[in-house]
């Protein structure tokens, strides 16, 4: 039997601080996407607020129970983040493991708004975007969900992008925090 | 440009793809006659004034959108999903 050794998405990357920013990884447990049948939502719903206390997610937003969170991702879809999914959630939606999929990384520090301001076309300032609001944009030209917890903004990209996720994010923070030396 | 996604809110327009005119969606029968699928497929209204687009909210929520907007303006009038979403 071959020893394999497994490798986070931002293995060797992270962490990058710059003055008061930092970016590190997170460690989500699994991910899986939920996509509910024709007519199921609402019974989602209900399942997952059963199996895992959360119910599914409006737009923009997400639900979060303890390490459990759900955050909604695109038209009728929504990542379950944290415990692998309960097997009866398959009957009500297309339950697919996307675990090893995502780059997950967690902005935090003053100026963390400013930093996305610079990547990202939506207002991530705290009035227009409060804790556990969440959403589905870009970032320069790649697909990411980005949400607010307490500890940061937390940002998913495709795992095949983390290299080119960071050095953005990175080169971002360095110029935020530039600035802010100079004023 | 800021279009009013109905599912996500109003979003800049880079987030958004665009495809064409909204005639797309009036498909004619298959046993239309050959100018009908002609007019379909060629032939487009050039308005100066209120028009209607398709727009793919690509960077957001992956709806298809029927867009107006004034092309003398530029004012962007209104937004509506081509399907509704159907989970619920
Ligand atoms: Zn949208």
């Amino acid at each position: 039997m071959v020893e394999l050794n497994a490798l986070s998405a931002c293995d060797g990357l992270l962490p990058v601080e710059h003055g008061r920013l930092t970016l590190r990884e997170e460690t989500l447990g699994a991910i899986t996407s939920l996509a509910p049948f024709k007519g199921q939502g609402k019974a989602l719903s209900a399942a997952l607020q059963a199996a895992h206390g959360v119910g599914f997610p409006a737009p923009n937003r997400m639900e979060v129970s303890g390490d459990v969170a759900c955050v909604w991702t695109g038209r009728d879809q929504a990542f379950l983040l944290g415990p692998q999914p309960d097997a009866g959630l398959g009957a009500m939606a297309a339950v697919t493991d996307q675990s090893d999929a995502w780059a997950v990384v967690l902005l935090s520090g003053e100026g963390a708004e400013d930093v996305l301001a610079r990547l990202v076309p939506v207002d991530l300032r705290p009035a227009a975007f409060p804790l556990h609001a969440a959403v589905r944009t870009e970032l320069g030209h790649m697909a990411v969900s980005i949400m607010r917890i307490e500890a940061g903004l937390r940002i998913m990209a495709f795992r095949s992008m983390a290299a080119t996720l960071v050095h953005e994010l990175s080169d971002a923070m360095a110029a935020v925090e530039a600035r802010r030396r100079l004023s | 440009m800021r279009i009013p996604c109905p599912i996500c809110g109003t979003r800049d327009r880079r987030e958004f793809y665009y495809q064409g005119a909204a005639s797309m969606l009036d498909r004619p029968a298959a046993e239309a006659p050959l100018e009908v699928w002609h007019d379909y497929l060629h032939l487009r209204d050039n308005p100066a004034g209120g028009t209607r687009d398709l727009w793919y909210h690509a960077s957001g929520c992956g709806s298809w959108l029927v867009v107006e907007r004034d092309t003398v303006t530029h004012e962007v009038l209104g937004a509506a999903l081509v399907e509704a979403c159907d989970a619920d």
